[in-house]
């Protein structure tokens, strides 16, 4: 049974102990470091975690330092989810065995970004889930390869200008929408999928700990702003988050056994589309006057999605 | 949970996939990711059958590819236990990025490759191109010449790599189908004595260790980078060979089966000599005795242990021969072979002034005839009469259409 930490404010969840250093080289104003606090924070059980090649992993293991006080492993870019699970076999093994050093039941996540999940590790985390290892996946959802300098990934929406699909005389930059991986993961018969933002941060805990506390393979897509790569002003990060979740373009919900759809975040006001679009460097060349079919584009996309997310929630399935 | 032993004659008909699965069995290993691919599957099978009949109790994970194999093998040896798997080929192709983070993170794993052909053109047979693919990877590297020896070898690589001064990954290399799927006579050992000489797992560094965190596989560039690296080159130069040493003459007290890290036959009095790996080494045996009675005085060297190279052995199994043959059962795909690039590379400094020459061999399961051998002893005393090579450099034995020789 996993020990729930129970947290009542936001400054005491601050200030709680940090099984991940501050002592990073993630970009100020990275999203990387908030998510990964908010899932360290969000039990006090032991974490065997892993990391993908990336901006988390090169940010935070670089020898001989190590901004992480629970165990952890990198492998490569596409095998960090298949880590964990090996882990997690080597735990029921020993377990099985009574060869534990410890008599206890650690959580394993595997963190990777969105390249590495999407993409290049798309095999591994579904093999992992196909044969249901207890364990947790962590998109750090940043919709580009940012420790590379930006080159577009399937998670990379429509519309944005990306390195390897820039926008350009001739094009509006990346052609394709991003993949649904939340429907993919959820098909694979998973006990618990989560669409989260570091800015909803209550939200956010609420489905990691629903996580923790089922068994099996667990999928959380957790949207990362990337100052970098979205270009914005680096204080600015919770407010972008702020426009993806309020604007619906980053819808908040879960799906529980592959069949029963929650929205988990219903916005006050929603706020128009372009806002959130005009917020990051990344959409600019959108706003001249021969892209800006694609802002209405975006909005009705975004407004199709919300509906259908509402009549599978409102039907339960 | 259930666990039974298994009885076993003394002597068992086992081929060499299954004299590796009951080895793996024996050794009591905590976890086992795998993906099958021929001619390596019947050790995956078999041990999946070990399990389901309840004679093994660590967690075997059947996983989508032999990347995430060994990737899984990688995550379960950090976390701390015994572990090991089997591939071959293709298989092993795909693994290569993880057997260099494996080694590089000084993982112990004991990995079965039977050894055969890389694609293009597809070929399940053996050779030896998925060999000579490892070779830079930083693992151990055994070689299984027969059921026997891959049964035994086992043993011997979870007793090298686990050791703490080595902590390196170990393959043990068997030829596919020759070996793999050939029944030959194996003397067992019972579950008891197999398991006493591979012996309790001992782990270090292991991310289990919930009181110790530890963080595996960093990042280094210019600054540490190099300094990993010569390390892991350092101990396999240093520290390897005398741990295998030490392991080889444990087995032989245990079993009387003596390993030696270049096996040498009739090699004493021999004037010319064939260098070669896995199922040809035993043909070559045999002909070498053959050719005594025409008067040539042959013999024949085996190299056990491919990595770490055994530089020094082979200096001393090669000293006094007169004219050599090295046998690479790999395209060299525009260079001479391998194995003639490191006999020369031995013996360049040495006062031998032995005829090296090359010949490729076997490629995609082509049989390695005693008529080959015949030949290829009678062009090794040509070599030794003159003083000199007679023929090309490199040669191909066996291939269909006008005689291919090169350099």
């Amino acid at each position: 049974m996993s020990e729930i930490k129970k947290i009542k404010n936001l400054k005491e969840f601050s200030t709680s102990a940090d099984r991940f250093e501050g002592a990073n080289l993630l970009c100020p104003g990275c999203a990387h470091s908030i998510i990964v606090r908010e899932v360290l924070n969000a039990t006090n059980d032991d974490m065997i975690l892993s990391a993908a090649t990336g901006c988390l992993e090169v940010c935070t293991a670089v020898y001989p330092y190590t901004s992480w006080d629970a165990s952890w492993i990198h492998i490569g870019f596409e095998n960090g989810s298949t880590a964990v699970a090996g882990a997690e076999a080597m735990h029921k093994a020993l377990k099985n065995k009574g060869r534990l050093k410890q008599d206890r039941d650690p959580k394993f996540v595997s963190f990777a970004g969105d390249g590495a999940s999407y993409d290049i590790g798309f095999q591994w985390i579904s093999g992992c889930f196909e044969r249901g290892h207890d364990m947790m996946h962590v998109v750090l959802d940043n919709e580009v390869y940012a420790n590379t300098g930006g080159q577009r990934s399937s998670s990379t929406p429509i519309g944005s200008s990306a390195t390897t699909s820039p926008a350009g005389r001739i094009s509006y930059g990346e052609k394709q929408n991003k993949k649904d991986m939340l429907a993919i993961m959820a098909a694979h018969g998973s006990p618990y999928v989560a669409q989260v933002a570091p800015n909803k941060w209550k939200n956010m805990i609420k489905a990691i700990q629903h996580g923790f506390e089922v068994e099996g393979p667990v999928f959380i897509n957790a949207m990362s702003a990337c100052t970098t790569e979205w270009k914005f002003a680096p204080e600015d990060t919770i407010a972008i988050s702020d426009l993806a979740t309020d604007s619906l373009v980053f819808p908040l919900y879960e799906i529980i056994n592959g069949e029963k759809l929650n929205i988990t975040y219903r916005p006050k006001n929603v706020v128009p589309v372009e806002e959130y679009l005009a917020a990051q460097g990344r959409f600019k060349h959108l706003f001249k006057d021969q892209y800006k079919y694609l802002i209405k584009e975006w909005q009705e996309r975004v407004d199709q999605k919300w509906d259908y997310l509402q009549r599978r929630e409102e039907a339960s399935v | 949970m259930a666990f039974d032993k298994m009885e076993l004659r003394d002597i068992e008909v086992w081929d060499g996939n299954f004299a590796a699965a009951q080895a793996m069995r024996q050794a009591q290993i905590d976890v086992v990711a795998a993906y099958p691919i021929t001619p390596s599957t019947p050790i995956v099978e078999g041990y999946a059958k070990f399990l389901a009949d309840g004679y093994v109790e660590g967690e075997f994970v059947m996983v989508e590819s032999e990347h995430a194999a060994m990737s899984g093998c990688i995550g379960a040896a950090a976390a701390g236990g015994r572990v090991a798997t089997a591939t071959s080929s293709q298989g092993f192709a795909l693994m290569v990025e993880t057997l260099y983070q494996s080694s590089g993170m000084r993982l112990p794993i004991v990995l079965n490759v039977v050894n055969r052909a890389l694609a293009a053109p597809l070929n399940v047979n053996g050779d030896h191109s998925d060999m000579y693919l490892g070779r830079d990877s930083g693992w151990i590297q055994l070689d299984a010449y027969s059921p026997q020896e891959a049964y035994d070898l086992n043993f011997i690589a979870f007793k090298v790599s686990e050791d703490h001064d080595v902590r390196l990954p170990c393959m043990v290399h068997q030829d596919g189908f020759m070996t793999s799927h050939t029944a030959q006579g194996v003397k067992t050992f019972t579950d008891d004595v197999a398991y006493g000489f591979v012996g309790e797992y001992k782990p270090m560094n292991d991310m289990l260790d919930l009181d110790h965190p530890v963080t595996h596989g960093v990042q280094t560039e210019e600054d540490w980078h190099f300094e990993h690296k010569a390390r892991q080159h350092n101990d396999l130069m240093t520290k390897v060979m005398p741990k295998i040493q030490e392991v080889f003459d444990a087995f032989e007290e245990l079993s009387g089966r003596k390993y030696n890290i270049v096996e040498k036959y009739d090699m004493d009095d021999a004037d010319v000599a064939v260098v070669c790996m896995g199922t040809s080494v035993e043909t070559a045996r045999e002909v070498a005795k053959e050719m005594r009675a025409d008067g040539i005085k042959a013999g024949v060297v085996g190299i056990r242990v491919l990595r770490p190279y055994p530089f020094a052995e082979i200096i001393e199994a090669l000293k006094d021969i007169k004219a050599i043959a090295a046998l690479d059962r790999s395209s060299p795909n525009g260079a001479p072979g391998m194995l003639f690039n490191e006999l020369a590379g031995a013996l360049f400094n040495t006062d031998s002034k032995a005829a090296l020459s090359g010949y490729v061999y076997g490629l995609g399961g082509r049989d390695l005839t005693k008529a080959h051998l015949v030949d290829l002893y009678k062009e090794l005393q040509a070599n030794a009469d003159a003083g000199k090579v007679l023929t090309p450099l490199q040669q191909f034995i066996g291939v269909r259409g006008p005689k291919l020789a090169y350099l």
